[in-house]
């Protein structure tokens, strides 16, 4: 249970990480709250020999308001952007959703650039990025380029990302959505700050006349990537979301997702599962929005 | 293979040492500083015994390599007690409510609840249990451990009201 020797190194800056991760080729990882990829050291899963500690570049770090968007910098702790007002108020999805992620000790470490490039398909960031539209930033010695979370998975953990390429920062639209918006975010857990067995992220506007305009549904835990549900959008949008029709989303959930039996659960109970808490989620924004408080 | 110079403050106590890459900060504690107190359970971030405050904050001490540490302040569960032969309250209050058997998991139970008790002395026992959320006991079933931490609430409350407003520390 103890890692391999490694050669530790500290970039100052971002353009410093892009050279030291180019430098060390295939073999190189970038090392950011390190709560997922300590553990596969430790296990001797992971066997980069040169590691590139990123937790030091102040460039990295941080919440700010940037004209229509809201951008988190991709060493954010969890726990710094689960407490940050703007995040509540600008992305309140993604702050429900981050107080799914793991607990106080491993939120502390843990980054919100990481756990969007370990591409855990269960992973509770990823599936409010996506419900959301944020893009990602990324840099290399190449440039930078933007990358929509829509495009990002490639299936389970891993993503576009090119070898010695470093996520610098994930920007969520701020909610120009008309009307009153409400957000939902389920998930059942095995026990509490696991990963999801299945969790279910929505967000959702009414117009004054009380009918949904817009609404966003995705799914993570049930399938190789999180999993946006269109057909939820095109069934529920132009209805007054009343429970029958929350069902009938929730039915359109269970066939649209493929979800694996695995040792937590069963395809069969994942699909229940993701239609019960479709139905939950779904709710819960609904409820929201007609309580104006989002 | 690499080694580095690092300085840091463990329980108010600057060390400067050097220490290969792969240390983590627990073995570093354990090992290297001798302070036992804090265990090794897991070693992958499951477990929550090898608790420790990092600047203030409660972390993982397998999950992070010594190097990391490097300019940062670690309190550990020695630095809990006032001193040698005494416990702090919080200590005391695991002590009277038998919140301990093996103890395996006891220090960083006391990391997390000294955690929540610098945030809040008026904790619900919702989130008494949410802050040790993330730590594992095999041995009391819980109870015992959430009676101690309201225990050391309430003292720490009381101590607060007899000094009049000039605050006590878990």
């Amino acid at each position: 249970m103890k890692a391999v020797d490694f050669d530790y190194v500290r970039a100052a800056s971002i353009a410093d990480a892009c050279r030291l991760l180019a430098d060390a080729g295939e073999d190189g990882k970038l090392l950011a709250g390190g709560q997922t990829l300590v553990p596969l050291l430790a296990m001797r899963l992971a066997r980069p020999s040169v590691l590139v500690d990123i937790n030091f570049i102040a460039e990295l770090q941080g919440v700010e308001l940037d004209g229509e968007q809201l951008l988190v910098r991709a060493c954010t702790r969890q726990a710094t952007a689960l407490a940050d007002a703007r995040v509540q108020h600008h992305a309140p999805l993604l702050a429900k959703a981050l107080a799914f992620v793991g607990h106080d000790q491993t939120r502390n470490r843990g980054t919100v650039g990481g756990s969007l490039a370990n591409a855990d398909p269960a992973a509770e960031i990823g599936l409010a990025a996506l419900t959301l539209d944020a893009e990602v930033l990324a840099r290399s010695s190449a440039g930078e380029r933007r990358i929509a979370v829509a495009e990002f998975f490639t299936g389970p953990m891993t993503t576009v990302l090119a070898s010695g390429e470093c996520l610098t920062a994930v920007r969520f639209p701020r909610r120009t959505l008309a009307g009153r918006v409400g957000t939902g975010f389920r998930e059942m857990s095995a026990r509490q700050s696991d990963f999801a067995l299945v969790a279910v992220a929505v967000e959702l506007a009414l117009g004054t006349d009380g009918r949904c305009r817009y609404l966003a549904l995705s799914v993570g835990g049930a399938g190789p990537k999180p999993l946006r549900v269109d057909a939820v959008s095109a069934r529920l949008v132009d209805t007054g979301l009343a429970d029958s029709d929350l069902d009938a989303a929730a039915a359109i959930v269970c066939q649209a997702i493929e979800p694996q039996t695995d040792i937590l659960a069963s395809a069969g109970y994942r699909r229940r599962l993701a239609g019960a808490l479709a139905a939950q989620a779904l709710a819960e924004a609904r409820d929201e929005a007609l309580d104006g408080r989002a | 293979m690499s080694q580095h110079e690092i300085s840091v403050t463990v329980n108010s106590r600057l060390h400067r040492v050097r220490v290969p890459a792969r240390l983590t900060l627990v073995d570093f504690l354990r090992d290297v500083l001798g302070l036992t107190g804090t265990h090794v359970g897991c070693e992958h971030g499951v477990c929550g015994a090898c608790s420790v405050l990092l600047d203030g904050r409660p972390v993982r001490a397998c999950l992070l390599f010594a190097v990391q540490a490097d300019g940062a302040a670690v309190l550990t569960v020695e630095g809990l007690a006032p001193g040698a032969d005494a416990l702090g309250v919080l200590q005391d209050s695991f002590w009277e409510t038998h919140a301990l058997q093996c103890g395996f998991c006891t220090s960083g139970m006391l990391i997390a609840a000294h955690a929540l008790l610098q945030e809040t002395l008026n904790p619900t026992r919702k989130e008494i249990r949410t802050a040790i959320g993330g730590n594992l006991c095999r041995c009391t079933g819980y109870k015992q451990i959430v009676d101690a931490i309201e225990l050391a609430a309430e003292r720490l409350r009381s101590t607060n009201e007899a000094r009049s407003g000039h605050g006590a520390n878990p």
